[in-house]
């Protein structure tokens, strides 16, 4: 049952694919004037301009350059950067880590405080915590993610200065310290290219969990400290959005029959909101928490931005200003396609938690 | 409308039931709320700002004040009541990185910031309830084409398709309004949809079709009005996002181009500032919030007031 529906949500996701690289392959074509200067730039000469457009199939029906397209994502090839004239799929090995580091971080620190935030709130309806949970959440929806970056950069690390709490305002690690990666420091030899030294060297780039790895301590703290604040300034709209759903569905089960009848057999209180409302209360959450996903990596690009952080957000924004599509093509696309990943994950959980749905 | 209130009424007017009309309902446990009346309020004073703003600002927002009074770049708020020096001029705000009034143009942005939201939320309502509407109303391949281009665009998370539709437009306000509207289309045609399907085998749609009405007119008359609900809910909300989403825009420089008074952009070019000339960056930002939070406050009450499965907890 479960496989039956995992494989039908794959199938279903599969138009939506194509939908996004059919979008994002028009935008690259909308862009006004032409399109081999636009990828080459400005001063490239007519006859580069020729044997590109001819190499780049751009001279054919734009069905057959659809095709091309395709075939070109499919084999993974997508393009290259003309301001680092490097493969996009290079650049994007390189600052994956930071993005999924920091959006990681940003989500654990939502779901850490939002939720038990949003249950107590709940089970202490009308109090003074809910009052307060209730005006802090309302006001987190509602601050512009750039904004209290900024402003949190200048609380931590100016007004702080000099006291236990000051946060480096921007940066992953400090300047000097070691982060040799695991693969290094264990003695492992890898092949030159091929999936497993990608692997490997996404997994050395994410800092905290190669210091964790190679027991680097140093590393770890200093990574940590500059994590915190991009991490809570993208963190905070999730958090709030995840606080207000937890209440609201929380409160929605505890006014349930069977939460009176567990109370009328004995049950203690705390045990009845563990284990009789909050994992009922659980299925709309991960709704929220997979919407916010999307919010999430829209963010990255400003949070990025503002602590200097040379993630995919960065490189994207970076790209926007210096007008090289190549990048700000390929990167919508593999973004797009991670989005509909986790919404695809997002449903399977929902199907998991919830098996009525399987049967639809 | 509770019980109690129906009664007085009765006991009032005799045995005449006076009859309440949706939208009274709807005001009155709108004004019970108090989250929705601070909402109310601040968008209150805001339109006012909005409409008065070339009365109140002290300052021309675009006029650089270099050899008009002395003043120095950002220079940080001076205000007469907290212990300026009476002999220097007073600015409540203080003084942004091209030596204007800072205080006038935040006024000044509240005009756009307001229009931003109304613009996007009304293009993206009258396009989505158009799409949603045919189709809700025809289905087959008509729903099936256009709600899967829905998809795709939900597929993108908002930011980024914004994003990606202004670098191909070209930067400035007018260009990221129509993205933004675009990449807001997809709710409120699905909630359109949803609202039509509810109604569209209902009896009252058959006896109207069976009168002799047109597609037309069964549509906009008959089944339309039942959308009008969830779409002010979603529209309030949705300015909220859409005014986010603007300032985010222009913050990167995506939308509204300097000298134009608009938060996002004064923020975004004074971010650099920020540990020199904090009252920079924290005022637009604020300023930011306030107009989104007060959206949101008032969102979140109209869904409860019109919402008639709470009827009875009003």
């Amino acid at each position: 049952m479960m496989i039956q529906y995992i494989l039908r949500r794959i199938l279903t996701s599969i138009p939506v694919l194509f939908g996004i690289l059919l979008v994002t392959f028009a935008l690259a074509r909308l862009i006004p004037g032409d399109p081999c200067r636009a990828i080459l730039g400005e001063k490239a000469t007519d006859a580069v301009c020729d044997r590109f457009i001819r190499e780049k199939g751009l001279d054919k029906p734009i069905m057959t350059q659809f095709g091309i397209y395709i075939g070109e994502i499919a084999r993974g090839d997508f393009g290259n950067s003309i301001r680092y004239s490097l493969p996009v799929t290079r650049l994007l090995e390189e600052r994956l880590p930071t993005t999924v580091e920091l959006s990681f971080a940003a989500l654990l620190i939502a779901m850490l405080v939002g939720i038990p935030l949003g249950v107590i709130s709940a089970v202490k309806h009308n109090s003074w915590v809910d009052v307060v949970t209730m005006i802090w959440a309302n006001t987190g929806v509602s601050m512009p993610v750039f904004w209290l970056g900024l402003m949190l950069a200048y609380v931590f690390s100016l007004l702080l200065k000099d006291t236990p709490f000051w946060l480096p305002p921007s940066g992953r690690v400090s300047p000097g310290i070691p982060d040799d990666p695991f693969f290094e420091v264990w003695k492992l030899t890898l092949p030159e290219t091929g999936f497993v030294t990608t692997l490997c060297n996404f997994i050395s780039r994410l800092n905290i969990l190669n210091a964790l790895l190679t027991g680097n301590w140093e590393l770890l703290k200093d990574s940590i400290q500059h994590l915190i604040l991009p991490a809570v300034a993208l963190g905070t709209i999730p958090m709030a959005l995840i606080a207000r759903m937890a209440r609201s569905s929380m409160l929605d089960v505890l006014g349930q029959d069977y939460i009176r009848t567990a109370r009328a057999k004995g049950l203690k209180n705390g045990r009845v909101i563990v284990k009789h409302a909050f994992r009922n209360s659980l299925l709309p959450l991960v709704t929220v928490i997979g919407l916010s996903l999307g919010s999430l990596l829209g963010g990255a690009v400003l949070t990025e931005t503002i602590f200097g952080l040379s993630g995919v957000g960065r490189i994207l924004y970076d790209a926007i200003t210096a007008r090289d599509y190549g990048i700000v093509q390929a990167f919508t696309v593999v973004i797009a396609v991670f989005f509909v990943a986790l919404n695809l994950l997002v449903d399977i959980s929902y199907a998991y938690l919830d098996p009525r749905i399987r049967l639809d | 409308m509770d019980q109690e209130n129906k009664l007085q009424t009765l006991d009032a007017e005799g045995l005449s039931l006076k009859s309440v009309s949706l939208w009274q309902v709807t005001w009155r446990r709108l004004f019970r709320r108090r989250s929705a009346v601070i909402g109310m309020v601040i968008l209150g004073v805001m339109v006012l700002i909005a409409l008065t703003a070339q009365w109140i600002a002290p300052y021309d927002p675009l006029k650089v004040l270099i050899g008009v009074e002395d003043v120095k770049r950002r220079e940080p708020p001076c205000i007469h009541l907290l212990g300026c020096p009476a002999d220097k001029p007073q600015h409540i705000a203080g003084i942004d990185g091209n030596v204007r009034d800072e205080f006038s143009r935040l006024l000044y942005g509240t005009r756009l910031s307001l229009m931003v939201g109304f613009s996007t939320v009304t293009f993206a309502i009258i396009i989505g309830t158009v799409l949603g509407a045919l189709s809700g109303y025809f289905g087959g391949w008509i729903d099936n084409i256009i709600m899967r281009t829905m998809d795709v665009l939900l597929a993108f998370p908002s930011l980024l398709l914004a994003i990606a539709i202004v670098t191909v437009l070209g930067p400035g306000l007018i260009n990221a309004l129509l993205a933004i509207g675009i990449v807001s289309i997809p709710s409120y045609a699905r909630v359109v949809r949803a609202s039509v399907l509810s109604v569209r085998e209902m009896d009252y749609v058959s006896a109207t079709r069976a009168l002799g009405g047109s597609n037309m007119q069964i549509l906009f008359r008959r089944i339309l009005p039942n959308a009008l609900t969830p779409l002010i809910v979603q529209g309030t909300l949705g300015i909220a996002t859409a005014i986010l989403d603007a300032a985010a825009l222009s913050f990167l420089g995506l939308g509204a181009q300097p000298p134009t008074p608009e938060w996002g952009s004064m923020l975004g070019s004074e971010r650099n500032q920020v540990f020199t000339a904090p009252h920079l960056v924290f005022l637009p930002g604020f300023a930011i919030m306030l107009t989104v939070l007060a959206f949101n406050l008032l969102g979140d009450g109209l869904r409860d007031a019109l919402d008639p499965r709470l009827a009875h907890v009003s």
